[in-house]
């Protein structure tokens, strides 16, 4: 994680266009000035970070069912439950699957597990647009390479 | 206390709805606690029921599941836009249901 940048998960670690799933990975840090301020001598992941997690994967996983030409913006999220907390230093495993995919829009159900035990899940909407500008699409092509995206998988799918 | 002969024309309105004006309607009233009886077939959803874009994909979600289709929502919005089409069109409910019915029959073609 870089919370600096917003970049809320480290790498994707799989994909599947057949089953509409993805699974991504997420190191939460040991220092963050945000954790001076949530909570001071009591450090934890903030809950709306974690949805924002969850949104990521989601997002990764609609860009590649779209493949690449629709930009997933989040829109409503619903039912989410944060169930434990989230420290600095714990290692995340973040997943979803697509439940609706509309025509401009999508839903995902996601969740997210520390030592396979889940912390947060939540039903997420996603807007559907295209790239507002080709700037906008190239960075997000370099941060799928940053993430390891299975791009074969788009191909193939 | 209730007008007998509105409630009489409202039920004769209801009963000659339909299957998938009741449909719609039921979704729209549950996904937007919107009252059902003031759902009507001339409706506008967003001038009249004053439903917005992001309660409307609430909305297209149900249809889509319930009907089994995938309403061209990009499309229609991309018409309205270009001055091709106006919003009565689509989302005037009983256009909205003459859409929907002729997705349905596409899919069954």
């Amino acid at each position: 994680m870089r919370l600096e940048y917003f970049q809320l998960i480290d790498r994707i670690v799989a994909l599947s266009i057949a089953d509409q799933t993805i699974r991504a990975e997420a190191c939460v840090p040991t220092a963050s000035t945000i954790f001076e301020g949530h909570f001071p001598g009591h450090p934890l992941m903030p809950g709306v970070l974690l949805i924002e997690a969850m949104a990521q994967t989601s997002g990764w996983l609609l860009i590649a069912i779209t493949k690449f030409t629709r930009m997933p913006f989040f829109a409503a999220v619903k039912e989410a439950k944060l169930r434990s907390f989230v420290t600095p230093g714990q290692q995340l495993a973040l997943s979803s699957k697509l439940v609706h995919e509309g025509s401009g829009f999508a839903m995902t159900m996601a969740d997210a597990r520390c030592d396979g035990k889940v912390v947060c899940n939540a039903e997420i909407t996603f807007r559907l647009v295209e790239f507002p500008n080709p700037e906008f699409r190239a960075s997000m092509e370099k941060m799928a390479k940053t993430l390891e995206f299975p791009i074969e998988a788009i191909a193939h799918g | 206390m209730t007008d007998p002969g509105n409630t009489l024309s409202s039920v004769a309105a209801a009963s000659s709805a339909s299957p998938t004006f009741n449909t719609v309607a039921g979704i729209i009233s549950e996904t937007c606690d919107i009252p059902r009886e003031t759902i009507k077939p001339e409706s506008h959803a967003i001038n009249d029921l004053g439903i917005d874009s992001l309660d409307f994909l609430d909305i297209a979600f149900a249809i889509d599941k319930a009907f089994g289709i995938k309403m061209p929502l990009e499309q229609w919005t991309q018409e309205v836009n270009d001055g091709k089409a106006t919003t009565d069109q689509y989302f005037q409910l009983n256009n909205l249901c003459t859409r929907i019915d002729e997705l349905v029959a596409a899919k069954g073609a």
